[in-house]
């Protein structure tokens, strides 16, 4: 079947019960390719940290175009405005050449090896062989046609926002600023995290690089967004959350969305655990006597930036301990106690997606903080004491999907049909409002 | 002498995959000493000494609540790990302490499925000689493998 004709097979209306064929149809998801991942919106590449200095680069992912992202060489007179982050494609504008096959480096231009054309680091096409010829006698050979012109060919260059050293990009001339692609009720809370508070010379926290873990999961993509914006499961599934109280009903929480509800963030606030009837009778994840031999793993100790002004009552502070924010269309960033990741989607194919996890810690924290920090990574990623089961089960909701055929669907009614913000966590409003945006731009 | 310990790393090494493999992991932590190291890391993090780590545990009770969780608290698909672990090359060793690496590979099987090379790598270890024989007190797996295939459960 044709992806048009799969999309308006959703005749049901509102977005509490997802088709399976969302998850499983090759030729949806290569609209899905076209219409979000090149389409318009901004899309997360990496984190300014990872490439300090001028020439450093590293590759990432867009959809299933490999970019380059890239530190250019910028005038003095230019630095105040321009902080030379580029995202260039990794296709050679000659033979369609993937090029650049070192995950990370430091190049001063970019040479593609077929034929030795080469491009500057912001992507501009700077020379290629015997571009006018080569001399035979009094005669010239071959050469390119007159009016071929350097600069119609150099490599795609994506347009690029930095944000708090978040970096993104975007195929589209369309897009709108990336702020106002957040949303103002979703910047807070990015602020939070990444923003210096007022006092220091930059307004940017600087961030150290701690890692990466790389995980391959067999699921569609959309179920990663959905798990961080299912606040339901983690008091069940995850044994940790329930037990330690680190996330589980009975919490002081909030469900904050975007006004297009594409992005979100998940914010609650710890308790200390143990047995409470409400949620944890028959909850079988709840391990009553649990208690840790080695309790470095659950050192947490509160820092002064999770304190903020509360963006719903001013006036007010409000003290998260977990905030899960998800970016639209491929970024999660999380907070979670004392661990501080980007989470990154990479698509490839309905069926399948690589999920990097980049940690990360700030430069002014004690290596005491970084110890911390890093200890409780054991808690996240593909080996987390509570991620490993949110891989293991998007694998086996893909399975449960492709099994049953097109006339199936997931059933999304905790807390109702609607798509508004809430102040508990015994909802799935988050995901019903991710998915009324995703028909929205699936129907052009 | 040193061929004598060549011989007894490899046997050690060879009875450690033999407890994983048989899902023995109460006996996989009696091959650490009290206040052990085990990790396992990515090879990129590794060789760009970045200090980001799959698994990080610091003590034998650490390792004991990472038992726990395999057990009883990680919600996973089942599966059986094969370990093959190379002849040992050792490092230098003094009187107490041994230095030694080997490679390995791991290979999943899940239940009605195919085999699989799950994760591919090297043990850098520091052994140490107690009354009890040798032990280890540092095992950091350094895995080549780009990606886990979605999940990391149990140790390597």
């Amino acid at each position: 079947m044709s992806a048009p004709e799969t999309l308006s097979r959703w005749q049901q209306p509102g977005s509490s019960r997802v088709p399976f064929w969302v998850y499983t149809d090759a030729q949806l998801y290569q609209r899905e390719l076209d219409l979000i991942f090149y389409g318009k919106h901004w899309s997360y590449v990496g984190l300014e940290v990872e490439i300090p200095n001028t020439g450093d680069f590293k590759l990432a992912f867009i959809g299933q175009r490999q970019v380059i992202m890239v530190r250019d060489r910028v005038a003095p007179k230019d630095r105040a405005t321009d902080g030379g982050i580029r995202v260039v494609e990794n296709r050679c504008a000659h033979r369609g050449v993937r090029f650049c096959q070192q995950p990370h480096g430091n190049a001063r231009s970019f040479v593609c090896p077929y034929h030795q054309w080469t491009y500057k680091l912001n992507g501009d096409l700077a020379g290629l062989p015997f571009k006018d010829g080569v001399k035979d006698g009094d005669s010239v050979n071959g050469g390119m046609p007159e009016g071929f012109d350097l600069k119609d060919h150099g490599l795609t260059k994506l347009r690029v926002a930095v944000l708090h050293g978040l970096v993104f990009a975007t195929f589209s001339e369309e897009t709108e600023p990336l702020e106002e692609y957040l949303g103002a009720d979703v910047m807070p809370w990015l602020d939070r995290i990444f923003k210096a508070p007022s006092t220091g010379l930059r307004s940017d926290r600087n961030l150290v690089l701690l890692g990466y873990n790389r995980q391959r999961i067999p699921g569609n993509w959309k179920l990663m967004m959905e798990n961080i914006k299912d606040p339901y499961h983690p008091g069940l599934l995850h044994t940790w959350f329930v037990t330690f109280g680190l996330w589980r009903a009975d919490q002081k929480s909030r469900m904050v969305m975007d006004a297009q509800g594409r992005h979100a963030v998940m914010i609650s606030r710890k308790n200390e655990g143990g047995a409470n009837a409400a949620v944890t009778d028959g909850v079988t994840s709840f391990k009553a006597n649990m208690s840790l031999g080695d309790d470095r793993l659950l050192d947490v100790v509160p820092e002064p930036w999770w304190s903020i002004d509360d963006p719903s009552h001013p006036g007010q502070s409000i003290t998260p301990t977990v905030t899960m924010i998800t970016l639209f269309p491929s970024l999660i960033i999380q907070q979670q106690v004392n661990s501080l990741s980007t989470r990154h989607i990479v698509p490839r194919g309905e069926g399948e997606f690589d999920f990097i996890w980049t940690h990360f810690g700030f430069a002014d924290d004690t290596p005491e903080m970084t110890r911390r920090r890093l200890r409780q990574a054991n808690l996240f990623g593909p080996a987390g004491f509570v991620s490993a089961d949110d891989g293991e089960v998007i694998e086996f909701s893909q399975d449960g999907f492709k099994q049953w055929g097109d006339d199936g669907s997931t059933l999304c009614e905790l807390d109702g049909t609607g798509t508004e913000m809430t102040e508990h966590m015994v909802t799935e409003t988050l995901i019903r409002s991710m998915y009324s945006y995703w028909k929205k731009v699936m129907t052009p | 002498m040193s061929l004598q310990l060549q011989c007894d790393v490899n046997a050690l090494n060879a009875a450690y995959a033999a407890a994983l493999d048989e899902k023995r992991f109460d006996d996989w932590l009696e091959f650490f000493t009290v206040d052990a190291m085990y990790k396992v890391q990515a090879r990129e993090n590794f060789d760009r000494g970045l200090p980001l780590a799959l698994i990080a545990l610091e003590s034998k009770a650490m390792m004991k609540d990472r038992v726990y969780g395999v057990t009883n608290t990680i919600f996973h698909g089942p599966y059986y790990m094969r370990h093959i672990i190379g002849p040992v090359r050792l490092m230098g060793n003094d009187e107490d302490l041994i230095r030694s690496e080997a490679s390995y590979a791991v290979f999943r099987t899940k239940p009605g499925s195919v085999s699989e090379v799950y994760n591919v790598g090297r043990y850098i270890d520091t052994l140490v000689r107690t009354q009890a024989g040798l032990k280890i007190s540092s095992r950091l797996c350094v895995y080549d493998s780009e990606m886990v295939l979605n999940s990391l459960i149990y140790p390597i």
